[in-house]
Formats: C-alpha cells, sequence, structure tokens
C-alpha cells in the first residue's frame, strides 16, 4: 500500500463528509463491539486468560530467538524452508524467487496484512505474476483497485451498491443486490483461479514453534483451498508470531476468535506443517515461510516493545470513536486504528505517521478490550513525546505549550489567570451560560456552544476542602 | 540470506541485552517446551463424558452443522442414501477409508461413491475425523493417505463421521490424543467448526463462501 499518512488530517476531514462510508461505518460500529459483548459474557475466565495471554506474550519476546530458532528447525525437519527477510525488498524478492522456480503464471492469495505491508501484490504484478486475492472482502478490493480499511473486515468501508456495481462491470453479469447471489458469483469464478494457480500464498496468525507449524484462521474456507490446491505453498509471516507449544496456540486462539468477530471460535482454524507426506493425496509439494522483519527486531528493549505482543484481532479499532468516525483509509496505510496508531510510526517513521497518535481522546477503550492489554493509550503518549522532541509538532502547538509551561512554573500566576479567565468567560456567556464563539477556539466553537465555567476553580476548591479537612481531623483529634 | 537472519538475530537479542541462551535459562524453556503447560482450561470444557457429548452436539448446531444420529455404523450407508436423495446428490466423494469401505453399502444404490480427492464442481464429499471437541462443537481432522484435506474444502457438502467416543472436552485434550498418535503431526490439522461463511458484504452474515455449504455430521453413538 502506497503511504498517505501525513495527509491524515486531510482525508479525516473528508471521511467525516463522505456519506456512503459514513453509512457503512455504522454497520462496524452496531456490529462488532456488541457481539465481543456477548462472546466475552459467556467464558466467564475471559479475563483470567487475557492476563495469561499478556505474561505469556511476554515470555516470548524475553525469549523470542530461541523459539525462532525451534521453529525453523522443526519446519526444515519437515521438509520445510523458512526464508529470513529484513525488510519489504528482501522478502517480496524471497516470493517472487519461489514463484519463478515455480514457473508461475498466477498465484492465489489467503489474506494477509503482511504482504499489504510489503506492497506484494503491485511487485508480483510488475513482474510477470498475476495475484489473485481469494478472500471475498479482498477479492472484491482488488477489483476496484482498492486496499483494504480494516485488518479482519477489509471491505468494512464499502456498501452493497459498490459490489452490485463491481461485480456487473467485471464479470460482466447482470446487476444483482442480493448478498447471496453476489457471494456465489465470486465463489464460482475463484473456484477455476483456485485451481489453475501455481502458487499460493496464505498469511499466518501464529506459528508454533514446538511443531514448526503456521496456522491460518478463516470463516470462508479460501485460504484452505488456496494452501492445498497449487503445487507450492507460500506463508509471509513476521516475527514476533511465534508461539512455544499447540497449548500456548490455544490460549491466543480462545482470545482471538471473542476478541476479533466475537465468534466462539473461527469456523477453519488450520495448521500446516512442511510438505505434503509421500502418502498424502493431495496439498502443495513445496512448503515456504517467509519470515519478515521490517523494524520489529528493534522493538524489542525500547518503549514499544509491548506492541509486539499485538495479535491483529481488531478489537481495538472495533471500540475506537476515532476509527468509528473516520474509517480506515484516513490512517493513510496498513494499519488503521489505535494499534496502527502505534505500529505505522515505527514501521514508516514518526515524520509520515506522526499524526495518528495524536489522533485519539485517550478514552481508554481501546486498552480496556485489547486480548494481550497492550496499553496502547500509553504507547501513543510515547510517540506524541518522541514528535515534540524531534521538534515535529506544529509550531503553533509548540507555541501553546511553551506558553502554558511559562505559566504553570509560576503557581501565582497560574491561579491568578485562571481565576480572571474564568470570570472573563462567564461574563462572555451572559445569562444563558454559553459561550457561541470563542477566541482562538474557532475550531471547536464552530460546531457546538462552549458551556461558560461553573463555580470556583480547581485550586480554589482543593484549597478550601483541605482546608475543611484540616479543621475537622483537629476538632476530632480535641474531642478523643 | 543467511546474513539476513543473522542480522535479526543479534537485533532481538541486543534489544533483550544478552547472548544466545545458555545454561539454566536455556534447560528452562527447553522444559517448558517439552512440557507444553495448558493455560486455563474453561471450566465448561471439562465436563463428564455425557455432558461433553451433549454440549458438543449444541455448540455444532450452534455453529450451523447439522447432525445426524447414527445408533450402529451398519446404519451409515442407509442414512447417507436417505440424505443423499433428499438433496439430489448421485456421487460421493470419500478416499478409500476402510471403516467405509467395510460396510454393506449394496442397499445404496441411488448414490455412487467415489475414492479419489475431490475437484471444483463435486457436490458432496464424505470423510472420517480424529476427534470432536466439545467446547466449541469442533471436529478436528488431520490429513494422510486416506483422508485428502481437498474432500474437506471443494464439495457443496460435506458428511463427517465422528463416533462420539472421541469426542473431548477441550482443545488440550486433542492436542494430548494427537501426541499419543505418535507419529507427528500431519501436513494438515483442519479444525472445523460449522460451514463456510462470510460477512465481508456489509458485515452481513453469508453461509458457503468458498468451502462448504453445509457440515452434516453423522454422530455414531458407539
Amino acid at each position: 500500500m502506497q503511504i498517505h499518512s501525513p495527509e491524515f488530517k486531510q482525508r479525516a476531514g473528508d471521511a467525516l463528509h463522505n456519506a456512503p462510508l459514513q453509512r457503512a461505518l455504522g454497520n462496524l460500529r452496531e456490529g462488532f463491539p456488541v457481539k465481543r459483548a456477548a462472546a466475552v459474557a459467556r467464558m466467564p475466565e475471559f479475563e483470567q486468560l487475557r492476563n495469561e495471554g499478556r505474561d505469556l506474550k511476554n515470555h516470548i519476546l524475553a525469549n523470542l530467538d530461541f523459539y525462532l530458532e525451534q521453529f525453523e528447525e522443526k519446519v526444515s525437519a519437515q521438509g520445510g524452508k523458512v526464508h529470513w527477510a529484513r525488510d519489504a525488498e528482501e522478502a517480496r524478492r524471497a516470493i517472487l524467487d519461489i514463484c519463478r522456480n515455480a514457473n508461475a503464471k498466477t498465484v492465489t492469495k489467503g489474506k494477509s496484512m503482511v504482504s499489504e505491508e510489503i506492497n506484494l501484490n503491485d511487485y508480483l504484478e510488475a513482474n510477470g505474476v498475476t495475484p489473485v486475492e481469494t478472500d471475498l472482502g479482498e477479492y472484491i478490493l482488488q477489483l476496484r483497485g482498492d486496499h483494504p480499511s480494516h485488518i479482519i473486515a477489509p471491505a468494512i468501508h464499502l456498501n452493497l451498491d459498490d459490489v452490485s456495481n463491481i461485480f456487473a462491470e467485471k464479470h460482466g453479469t447482470p446487476y444483482t443486490d442480493d448478498p447471496a447471489a453476489l457471494m456465489q458469483e465470486a465463489r464460482e469464478m475463484l473456484r477455476r483461479q483456485f485451481v489453475a494457480a501455481d502458487v499460493g500464498i496464505t498469511g499466518a496468525n501464529f506459528l508454533v514453534a514446538e511443531t514448526g507449524s503456521t496456522i491460518i484462521v478463516t470463516n470462508e474456507g479460501n485460504g484452505d483451498l488456496t494452501q492445498t490446491l497449487p503445487r507450492v505453498h507460500v506463508v509471509i509471516s513476521t516475527i514476533e508470531k511465534v508461539v512455544p507449544t499447540l497449548e500456548d496456540m490455544t490460549l491466543f486462539l480462545r482470545l482471538l476468535a471473542r476478541s476479533a468477530t466475537g465468534q466462539e471460535f473461527t469456523v477453519y482454524n488450520t495448521l500446516s506443517s512442511g510438505p505434503r507426506r509421500p502418502e498424502d493425496q493431495d496439498g502443495p509439494e513445496e512448503f515456504h515461510v517467509v519470515l519478515l522483519d521490517n523494524g520489529r527486531s528493534e522493538m524489542i528493549g525500547s518503549d514499544f516493545q509491548e506492541m509486539l505482543r499485538c495479535i491483529r484481532c481488531s478489537a481495538c479499532m472495533n471500540h475506537c470513536p476515532v476509527y468509528g468516525a473516520i474509517g480506515g483509509h484516513a490512517y493513510g496505510w496498513v494499519y488503521p486504528g489505535p494499534m496502527g496508531a502505534v505500529l505505522t510510526p515505527k514501521l514508516i517513521g514518526v515524520d509520515q505517521a506522526g499524526h495518528l497518535p495524536n489522533a485519539s481522546t485517550f478514552c481508554g477503550k481501546c486498552e480496556s478490550v485489547c486480548p494481550v492489554k497492550i496499553p496502547l493509550p500509553k504507547l501513543m503518549r510515547h510517540w506524541r513525546e518522541r514528535e515534540f522532541e524531534r521538534h515535529l509538532s506544529p509550531a503553533g502547538f509548540r507555541f501553546g505549550l511553551g506558553v502554558w509551561a511559562w505559566f504553570a512554573r509560576r503557581p501565582a500566576l497560574y491561579r491568578w489567570v485562571n481565576r480572571s479567565s474564568s470570570w472573563f468567560l462567564r461574563g462572555m456567556a451572559g445569562k444563558k451560560g454559553r459561550i457561541r464563539s470563542l477566541p482562538l477556539g474557532k475550531g471547536w466553537t464552530a460546531w457546538r456552544d462552549m458551556p461558560a465555567p461553573q463555580g470556583s476553580t480547581f485550586m480554589d476548591q482543593w484549597k478550601q476542602q483541605q482546608g475543611q479537612r484540616q479543621s475537622s481531623a483537629s476538632t476530632t483529634k480535641g474531642k478523643s | 540470506m543467511s546474513s539476513s537472519r543473522q542480522q535479526i538475530f543479534s537485533n532481538i537479542r541486543r534489544g533483550l541485552k544478552r547472548d544466545p541462551l545458555s545454561g539454566e535459562r536455556l534447560d528452562q524453556v527447553r522444559n517448558r517446551l517439552a512440557a507444553h503447560p495448558a493455560s486455563t482450561i474453561p471450566a465448561r470444557s471439562q465436563l463428564p463424558p455425557a455432558e461433553q457429548i451433549a454440549l458438543f452436539a449444541q455448540m455444532a448446531t450452534e455453529a450451523s452443522a447439522e447432525l445426524i444420529e447414527l445408533p450402529s455404523l451398519d446404519a451409515l450407508p442407509a442414512k447417507v442414501a436417505e440424505f443423499a436423495a433428499a438433496n439430489g446428490i448421485t456421487e460421493l466423494v470419500s478416499a478409500s477409508d476402510s471403516q467405509f469401505n467395510q460396510l454393506d453399502w449394496s442397499t445404496a444404490t441411488e448414490v455412487t461413491l467415489s475414492h479419489r480427492v475431490a475437484r471444483a464442481g463435486d457436490l458432496a464429499s464424505l470423510t472420517g475425523s480424529f476427534c470432536g471437541i466439545a467446547e466449541t462443537g469442533t471436529l478436528m481432522l488431520l490429513s494422510g493417505a486416506t483422508s485428502p484435506t481437498t474432500l474437506n474444502f471443494l464439495p457443496d457438502i460435506h458428511l463427517v463421521l465422528l463416533r462420539q467416543s472421541t469426542i473431548v472436552g477441550s482443545y488440550e485434550d486433542a492436542w494430548g490424543k494427537l501426541r499419543a498418535r505418535g507419529q507427528g503431526m500431519p501436513r494438515t490439522v483442519n479444525m472445523i467448526t460449522g460451514p463456510s461463511r462470510s460477512a465481508d458484504i456489509e458485515q452481513k452474515l453469508q453461509m458457503g463462501a468458498h468451502g462448504p455449504k453445509r457440515l452434516i455430521i453423522l454422530l455414531l453413538r458407539d
């Protein structure tokens, strides 16, 4: 995906005025949070599982080198091959080499956000290999030349008529607005591709060190056809996805389905271990795992290490008031919402993505639903500090903060200014108690009135309360 | 790309401020890997066997799987023939699986059993299963000589034989069974919970995306 994160403010503004997008986002706001809450309520152990998930991820990260070595050893022992890629370019080249060795003309693809991260489709296309997305949402987007706006519901920004139109145009079939008919159409179109493809590329939700297995979690079954029918199966994944054992994977599967779609369990959880065995009648003859780093190893030992616990469930964005208002495309790259606001500046640079960690109300909802308890607001605050330290924040913002800091260091003056501006605002508000237009705050009052300050200032109330407490404490003492 | 590998590992170790694990710490993680301890297992997955079977049936039905009960294995051909007739199925794809081959199919004249892997366009398949997991009504299938994976995904309807004696409570129990087999990992382990579906169009759930549109569990009361 091309990077558009620097245009965040413009894109967010456009999104708020985009009526079809707002209609589509309504489906998200009403869907995922309700389903998640119901699934969590059915699992009394859920909070315990979250704590264990957090602790287990911390254990994995503290021993990441060991578990990655174990994984590689097991994959090789079963006849598969692990390819290590420091960055997007190395990962793309490794995959292209595999495709060329297989004389591949078309490759089918299961859903993979890592493949978006390395811009794989454009690269394959430019090198004479045709990629075919097979996840229904991704397929719709590929027909439109569009990109995912959500990590598990890629086409959440579209409405039914968008799908009807693009299918009628690209398939040359009569227009239909029956979702079942549209799905049947995609099923038939993709059947041919599954059978014709030379290479199948999937992502992986987890990599199991104990068994050298990769696992994909899907509801459609497209990933399974992608990896079973072609002669070569390529898994593209990242280094932090390794888990020690099948039991450890199980803990995350229990957390993942409920946090993501609110399902008890996803329909297809499929483990792949190496190529087909001699006695097998089907399955791929080659099994490759491309493991991408792309800046993740540098997050270890840094302020952002906790972000590597992420299992990509999307609960944070599903519950985020900012994501819910503007959708995923406004964020301008692969990973949107709170997890994207923390990860994106690391992957593409805070100079490119500095707006993202600022686009938060710090309501804390993301952290409260995160299955591995990543302190997302704290990590966003770290980015804000970095941005300020590196003088990347706008001049007006820095000036304002400077003025505030000057006063804050002079408590008497600070209190006096506070008190008098409170009087001033009350005067401005008049009898109605509301200010229609505020100097320096026109952007805020353009949409709503500002209520006038009520009563005395916080500092005055505090002082008064402390005084009362002291006098009542001394009375008690006198009585005893 | 061995230099890439080296650089990734040295970055990780620099972040962790240590060399490759050795001594006691290495023993600890090795022991953990070998012991594969479980995390919290939900109480609902630790029921007595009879209740596990009921929970399996309830959860599988909730996930939109359909259950057909078999009083005995001998009853399978007739039940399958009945289902095939009711759904316009004339050919069932199945591997040459001895548990099916040994049955008397002579009464099931309307439907033929083809022993091969699945192809695009197949209407229905018949497979066995390794075990059932009560916690979520999940089937576990292993790839192998008599259980090619395509049978689980290409046909429109997937009929699966599940012996109720193989139903376990939790996924952890299933991993225990898999390890007890002593044959290592098969190429593919499929955990299947209900038929294929997608909500990619306006978040409205539609059944039958790319995998089977219907999942029929033939539950054998053994």
